[in-house]
């Protein structure tokens, strides 16, 4: 077998990652034989919890790096972004992968998950996010199939793929679109319940905006990570420009943000509630600050102060998600004196989550070809 | 004819029967419970509990107001935890109630998020979980029956009959006792419009009732996005193709030169 000498498996950060993950699956097992009510801290005031906000919605908006580097490549034609498109599209299959496990754990009768596929409701937004789920994670099979083809040296099959990758990825951007947005039209229905903080009729855009600052934030972290992990300088090229992309969304969400915000009245943001509070930290870091630094020339074209904002940037969406989901329905959900905090067990599980998307990662970049483009000399 | 029920909280003496009566048309096992400080108990409706009296005491002129408040499923006219479900479970019938089929149900809790009323609750504790709420009696209305609260009630607290005409009523006992109630039928606007609908003496918001719940119904909000799924559909496929082919045709004439 072929792989990277470069990288190596049996390292002690992998060794706690797996760990971690054992941990995780006895936790699920746990949770399959008791029940939700046994293995979270779940009720009937916060009937979605960390699961929810982290593993699937953080996960989806993780993944939109897949859908941003396949069509600039595929269908912009923008070539100098092709050295990463495999690491791109493998990442966001981990997101989705990550989302749709999470789901299938955290949905009460797990065995019935392919309902919607039979079951059409049209009016639901629950319906058309599952169905996008499905569809996507197909798509992302297979966009990244080519390099499992060039293992099993199925030229062929390999050549197929490419042939039609145009549509494939075309289809992808489409669904990517669609299925980021209704996630966060997901909470449309919920305007007495969610905080005028964060309840809009924008939020299908404000989440697809944000998603795609997240998403270039993983594609470029990733390529820092793993060109120190090659031991080759990365492309600056490639760099700056994923540092431009996440510039330009993040004042577009910044001024959807504003809008929103003189629209409901600015003091809302400022009375020193909790919510309040959650929400200076959520623009403060994952938006405000990256948009500062990343105006100054010098710190986009510096490693470790991208790898820096990409840090920012990712915490903060990551919070945006938590804050949806959680933070934000706090105060009317625990009105009548139910609260919620995650138990250990659904940390396990998320953290588990997380690991598995490292380990699957670094085992698909030691024996798969990730960055065929920069192999050359090694 | 959708059915509907005014529930006229200034007639109800806080007795429970109905509560009761409930628990045991519905066949749900007794729960032990707490004494939670005040005399509503359960404090909260849960999985086992459909229906419960609320007590509330609130001030009025200088003197306190006792209020009794029957909780349960409003049976939305256009009922957002219907529209939320993405499997169907959850139906708006023809008759009024919004019944649930478990065979259908993932366990999603979508609905309970969708539900501006925090109705629809979970069985946590089970490992095959149904989401529980108040069925309306639909059997019994299916059957010409009254509901088995209704039915218990010793003071006629609730009426039943056709929505439009509980509808009726309720204006025309406002309109006969001035002063009496409050000029507001709780359910005859709230969220698009309730089946059940409620009078009172003291302002809604004493009463623990959500005033927020917009005027309109919410699965509209969801509909609007869901709505423009077809343009984005066209418009991305379109505006993708023709990118492709130009940059396509841009990167040939590059080669030519
Ligand atoms: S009150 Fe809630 S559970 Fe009952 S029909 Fe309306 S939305 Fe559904
Ligand atoms: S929990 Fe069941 S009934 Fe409720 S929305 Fe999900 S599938 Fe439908
Ligand atoms: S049975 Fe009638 S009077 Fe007794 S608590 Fe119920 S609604 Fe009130």
């Amino acid at each position: 077998m072929t792989s990277h000498k470069d990288i190596k498996m049996w390292t002690p950060t992998t060794l706690v990652l797996l760990l971690i993950m054992g941990l995780g699956g006895l936790v699920i097992i746990y949770r399959l034989m008791h029940g939700l009510g046994a293995a979270t801290n779940l009720n009937d005031r916060f009937p979605w919890g960390l699961w929810i906000g982290i593993d699937v919605l953080g996960g989806v908006a993780m993944a939109a790096g897949g859908f941003l580097i396949a069509g600039a490549v595929y269908i912009l034609n923008w070539k100098k972004y092709k050295p990463i498109v495999r690491p791109a599209i493998l990442n966001a299959f981990f997101g989705y992968a990550l989302a749709a496990t999470a789901i299938m754990f955290d949905i009460g009768v797990p065995w019935r998950v392919w309902h919607p596929v039979v079951m059409w409701q049209i009016h639901s937004i629950m319906w058309v996010v599952a169905i996008h789920v499905v569809l996507y994670t197909t798509t992302l099979a297979t966009e990244s199939s080519p390099m499992i083809f060039e293992k099993l040296k199925m030229e062929g099959a390999k050549k197929t793929v490419y042939a039609i990758m145009v549509p494939i990825v075309l289809f992808g951007v489409l669904l990517s679109t669609l299925h980021q947005s209704s996630l966060g039209a997901v909470y449309l229905i919920a305007p007495a319940k969610l905080s005028p903080l964060w309840y809009s009729s924008q939020l299908p855009t404000l989440f697809l905006v944000s998603a795609v600052m997240m998403g270039l934030s993983m594609v470029s972290l990733e390529t820092i990570l793993s060109s120190r992990a090659f031991n080759h300088k990365p492309d600056m090229a490639i760099l700056s420009g994923l540092a431009r992309g996440i510039l330009i969304a993040a004042v577009i969400y910044l001024t959807l943000k504003f809008i929103k915000l003189f629209k409901g009245g600015i003091g809302m943001a400022f009375d020193g509630s909790m919510e309040a509070n959650m929400y200076l930290l959520e623009m403060a870091v994952g938006t405000i600050a990256p948009i500062v630094l990343l105006f100054m020339k010098n710190i986009r074209e510096n490693l470790n102060s991208i790898l820096f904002v990409d840090t920012l940037v990712i915490a903060g969406i990551i919070l945006n998600r938590l804050n949806v989901s959680i933070f934000g329905v706090y105060r009317n959900q625990a009105a009548t004196g139910l609260s919620y905090f995650p138990s250990w067990m659904e940390f396990v599980v998320t953290l588990a989550f997380i690991s598995f998307s490292i380990v699957g990662f670094k085992v698909c970049a030691k024996y798969l070809r990730l960055f065929p483009e920069t192999e050359g000399g090694h | 004819m959708a059915k509907g029920v005014l529930v006229d909280l200034t007639k109800c003496i806080g007795c429970r029967g109905c509560q009761i009566s409930c628990k045991g048309w519905n066949e749900m096992s007794a729960q032990k419970t707490v004494m939670a400080g005040d005399l509503t108990n359960p404090p909260r409706l849960n999985a086992h509990c459909y229906t419960h009296i609320r007590f509330q005491e609130d001030e009025k002129e200088g003197g306190p107001v006792w209020s009794f408040v029957k909780d349960q499923c409003f049976h939305c006219k256009n009922p957002a935890c219907a529209s939320a479900c993405p499997v169907g479970a959850l139906k708006k019938t023809e008759k009024g109630p919004v019944t649930y089929t478990f065979e259908r149900c993932i366990g999603c809790r979508y609905c309970m998020l969708a539900c501006p009323f925090y109705i629809p609750k979970y069985e946590w504790e089970k490992v095959v979980p149904w989401i529980r709420k108040c069925t309306f009696c639909s059997e019994r209305i299916a059957a010409d029956l009254v509901p088995a609260c209704i039915k218990t009630c010793p003071t006629g607290t609730m009426i039943f009959g056709e929505l439009d005409d509980m509808l009726k009523e309720g204006r025309d006992r406002i309109t006969a006792n001035p002063g009496k109630y409050v000029n507001h039928i709780y359910g005859e606007k709230e969220a698009g419009g309730t089946s059940w609908m409620y009078l009172s003496a003291v302002p809604f918001e004493w009463l623990g009732f959500n005033t927020r719940i917009p005027a309109k119904e919410l699965p509209d909000l969801t509909w609007a996005y869901i709505a423009k799924i077809p343009a984005v559909i066209g418009v991305v496929l379109v505006a993708g193709a023709a990118t492709w082919a130009i940059t396509r045709r841009n990167q040939n004439m590059d080669k030519e030169e």
